[in-house]
């Protein structure tokens, strides 16, 4: 065994990220090119590009629209629920009943191994409940969405939680006057910026890519709206799921660098020496 | 740094200074689920007093300590902090300041927005908060710093700002939960005694809790030996270190040699000596505290040097009596002694603590 360990050749890392590039790229690629397909005129050219903006097709594509709008709606209502429901029940089991935190560890972790098709059956009682109350706006859907994203966003938080002192932090604010709600907001929050912001935006992601529980609802979102318009203009519906995978694309990217970025880096720098 | 904080004569810290409150525990209990920390514990502090909570690990002091900071809830007793009972007002109204044991500086903030925290929290204006939070840093040693980031900090430094982020609110009482105990040797000596000069020049009711017995001799009016959720003895230095009340205060302030002895009507039989006894003790075989200092070269001991340790102002040597007990004894630098040398030792008459002998 060598200095690194079982740490593959340089080379064969090289080898098995380009396999993965090129696993990802491929159905990108042809996304891609099927979208620049010109049937009329044979060859490639932009016109299917060009024809999501042309006013005679706009109520063909009008679905898309809705359901983009739509799916905005609902990934502000579940990142919502995700900062000012999950992350303040994180801190306060952190901080208050250090004993909950593995049940809740559990129950958090739970939907993801629950099929959203399963996970529907038990909705739709629900939400013609909901539907008869509150209405069949979309909106409402983002509780659904709030269970989905629940493992995704209890992992950003929680390691955040973890890389930061929280019970003295919040016991120092205590002690200089601080009530709790300023405690969080002015001392706890900034510190878990990281791991919110992870959460927030893998939220994003997980919502803008959702189907099933939409489609066996009956509502309509961006993914619903993209299977419908696909029957009429299968041209729009991929150059939207190619967008919506570039957004989503960057999304991750986005969380990546903050997860692996500068306020970690910043707290394990290492303090001066040490003197009076 | 010390000579830049006391020239500052305007420092409106030191000008707003008032005279500390009184702090008591009343029969305080606490509970940790089947286990009681706190035994009814029973103190009083004096305004502008300096009191230390000393005692091993898990003997209740840091639970006292955040009892009386309202970090936890007791579940009996009575907590004053001037005159008026606290114990259902909630830490951020109590009006204390606390420095804890562990780096507890907010990261996201600069060294200044760190110590202006209290004041803005009691909204005080941004004009006179800045004044304040500039006389503080210079009052722990530390103007100039007030753009860094604890993390560019030291230890030292990080605890030096977090004293002053707790005492720019000019708070009613000082809390120190082992402010020190995360520092270099050197470190510590001299924050500890620059916190115990900026308490005296505040007036400041100030309770320190330590496991240290050194760090507690050092600097408190008054310390309050704790063991197993009780209060053994409360005294000044001196008498704890002179007049033990228990065994267990004995044995944890200061340096002692456990020795056999037979007790009889208050004088306690050493190795042959003959010495008075601290407080009251059943007559029967019982150990006595004998201090290092109060052991002397000649006398009717016989003893084998085992170690001698140059310590400085003073020699410590360790010895085997004859009967094979272990003796401790500090001695003038001037008095020798080699390894494996016979000597005779002999035992000042000064007052022992004592025990009881198990078995």
């Amino acid at each position: 065994m060598n200095a690194r360990g079982f740490a593959p050749h340089p080379a064969v890392r090289w080898l098995i990220g380009l396999a993965i590039i090129v696993l990802f790229a491929i159905p990108i690629v042809s996304m891609a090119e099927y979208t620049l397909r010109d049937a009329t005129a044979g060859g490639h050219s932009l016109v299917h590009w060009i024809e999501l903006f042309d006013p005679a097709r706009a109520g063909t594509y009008r679905p898309i629209w809705t359901g983009l709008g739509n799916s905005a709606v609902l990934a502000v209502v579940t990142v919502a629920i995700v900062l000012l429901l999950l992350a303040p029940t994180m801190v306060l089991v952190e901080l208050r009943f250090p004993k909950l935190k593995r049940p809740f560890e559990f129950l958090a972790l739970l939907p993801i191994s629950i099929p959203a098709i399963v996970l529907v059956v038990g909705l739709a009682p629900i939400y013609l409940a909901i539907g008869r109350t509150i209405g069949t706006g979309i909106w409402p859907l983002a509780f659904a969405y709030g269970v989905t994203v629940l493992p995704f966003a209890y992992r950003a938080i929680q390691a955040a939680i973890d890389a930061t002192e929280l019970r003295v932090l919040a016991e120092a604010a205590r002690s200089l006057g601080a009530s709790w709600p300023a405690v969080l907001v002015r001392v706890l929050a900034p510190n878990l910026r990281p791991g919110l912001l992870a959460a927030s935006l893998i939220s994003v992601a997980v919502v803008l890519g959702e189907f099933t529980i939409a489609s066996l609802l009956n509502r309509q979102n961006l993914q619903t709206a993209l299977v419908v318009v696909g029957k009429q203009d299968p041209y729009a519906s991929v150059i939207l799921s190619l967008l919506a995978l570039a957004f989503a694309f960057v999304l991750l990217v986005v969380i990546g660098r903050i997860g692996g970025g500068t306020p970690r880096a910043r707290r394990s720098a290492r303090p001066p020496k040490d003197q009076p | 740094m010390t000579e830049t904080a006391i020239a500052t004569a305007d420092n409106a810290i030191l000008a707003g200074a008032r005279a500390g409150s009184a702090v008591a525990f009343e029969g305080v209990v606490k509970d940790y689920g089947q286990t009681r920390v706190l035994h009814g514990l029973d103190l009083a502090i004096q305004p502008g007093e300096f009191v230390s909570l000393l005692g091993p690990s898990g003997c209740g002091k840091t639970t006292a300590l955040r009892v009386l900071a309202g970090l936890e809830r007791a579940n009996g007793g009575t907590v004053r902090i001037g005159g008026s009972d606290v114990s259902a007002v909630p830490t951020n109204r109590r009006d204390l300041g606390m420095v804890f044991q562990a780096y507890s500086l907010f990261p996201h903030l600069d060294v200044t927005a760190n110590t202006a925290f209290g004041l803005r929290m009691r909204k005080v204006a941004k004009r006179e908060a800045a004044a304040r939070v500039r006389d503080a840093l210079a009052l722990v040693g530390l103007a100039g710093f007030g753009e860094r980031y604890p993390h560019q900090l030291s230890g030292g430094q990080q605890q030096r700002v977090a004293l002053a982020r707790a005492l720019v609110t000019e708070p009613r009482v000082l809390l120190l939960d082992e402010p020190l105990s995360a520092l270099d040797a050197k470190v510590r000596v001299t924050l500890r005694d620059e916190i115990r000069r900026i308490q005296l020049r505040l007036g400041i009711t100030t309770v320190f809790v330590t496991h240290d017995q050194e760090e507690a001799l050092a600097v408190s009016d008054r310390i309050a030996v704790m063991n197993a959720g009780r209060i053994d003895q409360i005294g000044t230095p001196e008498e704890l270190y002179l007049r033990p009340a228990t065994a267990h205060v004995a044995e944890f302030v200061g340096l002692s040699s456990v020795l056999p002895c037979t007790v009889g009507g208050g004088v306690a039989e050493v190795l042959g000596i003959r010495l008075p006894v601290v407080g009251e003790a059943a007559d029967g075989p019982a150990e006595a505290f004998v201090r290092p200092e109060n052991v002397r070269l000649g006398g009717p001991i016989d003893a084998v040097v085992l170690e001698s340790t140059f310590l400085g102002s003073v020699r410590r040597t360790v010895l085997r009596t004859a009967g094979g007990q272990l003796l401790r004894m500090q001695h003038a630098v001037g008095e020798r002694v080699e390894f494996d040398e016979r000597v005779t030792l002999g035992i000042e008459p000064a007052p022992v603590a004592v025990r009881p002998r198990e078995g």
